[in-house]
């Protein structure tokens, strides 16, 4: 099963200094854009003293059945898309990434050497499709020298659906359980990220005194979390996921090393003792 | 020869972490990173501890071999990885990795055959490989024989496993003597003290009625199986273990199936060279009873040294360097990672 599309966040630009107000986040439409810094870590610092400054940043996230790949443009004030690609396929993400990244810069008439960080979702994920975008990010950091950031997949759903109440944002973790976070009325993570069945999640939330929940963890399991299921985002928003980091670009922060949030143990057993072969 | 194109390579299939830089046959750099230490006490590789080691690895390591061989990614002509046979996981790190590469630094990309690249390496150090020729790739993961008629384009499988790896019977017969993981290299230097005719040991798919259907295919279990019924029976009889005969016997009738099935393979198509690869080929007696049998026949044998036959980045660049000069076109960047990638398929 694939389906080709937005998936949320698309062509949506956030203001990321502000608390999410009802609703969802600040949508900010008219986007100016002045200039684009070409190459070179140190200029997000740059743009962030001009102030007037734009720096393209790559942004993957594939720790959900969501590939996502989008170019964005940090300013002083605010974050706009560029470029978005996403494709929900739970199963490809290896085969899906890397031409997604190749789509954005295409589509934004862009060349590798024109980024000047790169932001990565962090998850938690299902590992194996995880690695994949984290790995992209770290090769393609260490190629263009400029900074990773990376950034917990969650914040990119349960921030933009905070309206004033807490909300759990869940994705699914295979196996019958979610990974699960809980954010404040302002979208500020509370608690989690955590691994665990949806009854187990339900009982946190509700401790915690959510009034919602997000994701498409929270679709999934809906019944068992018992609580109204706000639709959008389903997936990790691009766009929010740079906002998140906004402040390190602009910083010019020093690059990050960008560790899975794994949240699980390999599934492995120490070797025991050999069963004999004679009877 | 400064001309030819500079092509690296990366290896991801199993516990090793591999980046290799080489121009044309010319080695400028190997660097690896094992996880294989994390592994030994689950007696084998697990897949995940593997692959979260990858991620880990990858960019240290990239940067030892670009430093290694004085050259920037911007200087490469081509990347090729490790795209398939191996742990689906493990592959998935390294060829994402790749096209991280590949696409930040705007290069051609070629997943590539691991089993092949087991072939390509030697070249590395013995020059270009005489086609037609026949290759024994024997490791941990893999026990086959292959007809190389064109290295670029695909090889024809003659026979493989049917049940464990050579590597594995290693493994398995290690841990039953109380050897050390992985298995190889305890058992090849305890044998060095032991009678190798001590015990006789069955060598499978070598009787004739199995020929009929199993020329050239091997089988482990049975040898395994019958190493332990050995070691058990003395250990109920109270006696103590030879542990040199054993690990000699073993190593023998592994290496005498092997050798003589390679060798029998090069006979019957006319073939003067074989080429061993994988990591059983840096077994020392494999290494000698194949080239004392294989002169008798006046065929050649050539077998890297070992730090090559186990995986590594330098083979994957080989193969891919071996692509590069035979005009084969790259692949695409959906490119996928294949845990069982065809042996007839050697690039993507
Ligand atoms: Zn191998």
């Amino acid at each position: 099963m694939r389906w080709v599309g937005p998936c949320g966040g698309f062509g949506r630009a956030v203001a990321p200094d502000q608390p999410a107000g009802p609703g969802g986040p600040l949508v900010w439409e008219g986007r100016v854009r002045v200039a684009v810094c070409r190459g070179g870590a140190g200029l997000g610092a740059l743009a962030g003293r001009l102030g007037w400054l734009t720096v393209l940043v790559l942004v993957v996230d594939s720790s959900t059945p969501a590939v996502t790949a989008a170019l964005v443009e940090v300013s002083a004030d605010g974050v706009a898309s560029r470029a978005h690609r996403c494709t929900v396929d739970a199963r490809a993400h290896g085969e899906l990434l890397a031409p997604q990244v190749d789509a954005v810069l295409a589509d934004a008439d862009a060349r590798p050497r024109d980024l000047t960080a790169i932001v990565a979702g962090l998850g938690p994920g299902p590992f194996t499709g995880l690695r994949v975008g984290l790995v992209t990010a770290a090769t393609m950091g260490q190629v263009l020298g400029i900074p990773t950031y990376g950034v917990c997949s969650l914040d990119a759903i349960g921030y933009p659906a905070a309206s004033g109440e807490p909300v759990l944002a869940a994705s699914d973790a295979r196996r019958k359980e979610l990974y699960w976070a809980v954010y404040d009325g302002a979208g500020e993570r509370v608690v989690g990220p955590e691994v665990s069945t949806p009854v187990v999640a339900a009982a946190r939330a509700r401790e915690l005194g959510a009034t919602i929940a997000v994701g498409d963890g929270a679709h999934r399991y809906a019944e068992t979390l018992d609580l109204p299921v706000r639709v959008e985002p389903r997936y990790p928003d691009a766009t929010v996921l740079a906002s998140l980091a906004a402040e390190r670009i602009r910083a010019g922060a020093p690059s990050e090393r960008l560790t899975p949030l794994y949240l699980r143990r390999p599934d492995a057993v120490a070797a025991t003792g050999r069963k004999p072969v004679l009877p | 020869m400064a001309d030819e194109p500079l092509i690296l390579g990366i290896e991801t299939s199993c516990d090793e972490t591999g980046v290799g830089i080489v121009r044309g046959h010319t080695l400028l750099a190997d660097a690896l990173a094992s996880s294989v230490e994390e592994h030994a006490r689950f007696g084998g590789v697990v897949p995940e501890v593997a692959s979260r080691a990858h991620l880990e690895a990858i960019v240290p390591t990239m940067d030892r071999a670009l430093t290694e061989a004085g050259v920037t990614l911007a200087d490469i002509d081509a990347i090729a990885v490790t795209s398939g046979p191996g742990l689906a996981g493990a592959l998935l790190v390294g060829v994402a990795a790749a096209k991280g590469y590949a696409l930040a630094a705007e290069k051609p990309v070629y997943g590539v055959n691991h089993l092949a690249a087991h072939v390509a390496v030697d070249t590395l150090e013995h020059g270009p490989l005489p086609e037609p020729a026949i290759a024994l790739l024997v490791s941990g993961g893999h026990s086959s024989l292959l007809l190389v008629d064109d290295l670029a384009r695909g090889v024809t499988p003659l026979g493989a496993t049917i049940d464990d790896a050579a590597g594995e019977a290693f493994d398995k017969v290690a841990r039953l003597l109380g050897l050390p993981f992985p298995g190889g290299p305890p058992i090849d230097r305890e044998a060095r003290a032991g009678d190798a005719a001590a015990i006789a040991f069955p060598r499978g798919l070598t009787a004739a009625k199995d020929l009929a259907a199993h020329r050239y295919d091997f089988s482990f279990s049975g040898l395994k199986t019958a190493v332990a019924r050995w070691v058990e029976a003395r250990q109920r009889a109270g006696e103590p273990v030879p542990v040199a005969d054993v690990a000699a016997s073993f190593q023998e009738a592994v290496c005498d199936v092997l050798t003589s099935k390679a060798l029998a393979a090069c006979r019957a198509q006319g073939i003067e060279t074989l080429v061993i690869g994988g990591g059983v080929a840096a077994n020392s007696r494999l290494r000698a009873m194949a080239e004392q049998r294989a002169e008798k026949y006046g065929i050649r044998v050539r077998v890297p040294r070992p730090k090559l036959c186990t995986d590594n980045g330098a083979m994957v660049a080989a193969l891919g360097s071996h692509l590069v000069a035979a005009g084969v076109a790259p692949s695409r960047l959906d490119l996928p990672a294949d845990s069982a990638l065809p042996l007839t398929t050697v690039s993507v």
